[in-house]
């Protein structure tokens, strides 16, 4: 299962499914669930360290960055200076250049700033980061962060958090398409058969939080999207039949009485 | 405060010692500086110069480090 590697800026994956840190009810739940997918990325926020309670325990004690591949986020940044900013000092923080680029257009939609995304990804393409942007469905801009130099594209299914699946299954066929680099799918994943799904269109991976922290029981659909995940990715690259109008029989007449 | 300073701290008012440096500032706060981003003025602290860099009269220091995320919230 293992042997279809997926590589990003020279980094080998083993796992297509990506995971978000966020929402979970306590530490250990998030550990678990974590293990439970396979996922060997995880996404993580930057934000303030707590200077009055210094009894909350730091994430990364229990997400081991020897184990897990630790993608910070600009997540909540809605101008490119903010996004800029909170990638510096994710890397100020961390131990790589990896950064998720997010620019939001709008609080209710949480919409990519595309606009925004291509300007901050130049910016910080220069100063030697390794931009995963998460952008819209649209093909154009998704070819333009490639050709600014993105190794890979990140374009949402439908709304972070909406768990509406994939709303334009066109548009994320031909970025496939088109797009020579790998395409995650990022956000708005509600079940399994969303992942599946996102894989057997080609899809390179899929990173989702809210689908399984948001569960009624995250560690089952922790281990429900890990098999979706690569049951899609599977059906992808065995092929599938056409969709055909009418019935083709399976068993042959040869024989009947 | 005799031989004092106030800086601000994450948004927060905070007396110090004259002469701190970032480090100093990291250890009385009990914060392990591993995986942590220090930012002075607006300015982005290398690890290595944490015992280096002295701290004066209304700087503003923020400290980040990495909370659970995949989905956005409002930044503070």
């Amino acid at each position: 299962m293992y042997d279809d590697r997926l590589v990003i800026a020279g980094r080998e994956f083993k796992s297509r499914l990506w995971v978000g840190t966020g929402k979970y009810k306590d530490f250990v739940e998030t550990k678990k669930a974590i293990e439970v997918s396979g996922a060997d990325v995880v996404t993580v926020a930057v934000r303030r360290v707590n200077i009055t309670d210094r009894s909350k325990e730091n994430l990364l004690d229990y997400i081991d960055p020897k184990k897990y591949t630790i993608l910070p986020n600009t997540a909540g940044c809605y101008t490119v200076e903010d996004a800029v900013r909170y990638s510096r000092l994710a890397r100020a923080a961390g131990v790589s250049d990896l950064v998720k680029l997010e620019v939001l257009g709008d609080e209710k939609t949480l919409f990519p700033d595309t606009a925004g995304l291509i300007e901050a990804a130049k910016i910080l393409i220069k100063e030697g980061f390794i931009v995963l942007p998460y952008t819209n469905d649209d093909p154009i801009v998704a070819k333009k962060l490639v050709d600014i130099g993105c190794p890979a594209v990140m374009p949402l299914a439908a709304p972070i958090g909406s768990g509406l699946g994939i709303r334009n299954p066109y548009n994320l066929k031909i970025i496939m398409e088109q797009v020579k680099v790998p395409i995650i799918v990022d956000a708005g994943v509600g079940t399994a058969s969303d992942a599946a799904l996102a894989m057997e269109y080609g899809a390179d991976a899929v990173l989702m939080n809210t689908a399984i922290a948001g569960a009624q029981d995250p560690i089952a659909m922790a281990e429900a999207m890990k098999y979706a995940v690569h049951a899609g990715r599977l059906a992808y690259k065995a092929g599938r039949i056409p969709r055909k109008l009418y019935a083709t029989a399976s068993s042959p007449i040869e024989g009947m009485l | 405060m005799v031989n004092g300073m106030q800086i601000q701290v994450n948004g927060e008012r905070r007396n110090c010692r004259s002469g701190s440096t970032v480090g100093d500032l990291l250890r009385e706060l009990d914060i392990r500086t591993e995986r942590v981003a220090v930012e002075l003025n607006l300015e982005i602290v290398d690890r290595k110069e944490f015992e280096l860099r002295g701290l004066k009269e209304g700087d503003r220091v923020e400290i980040l480090s990495f909370i659970g995320g995949g989905t956005p919230a409002t930044i503070a």
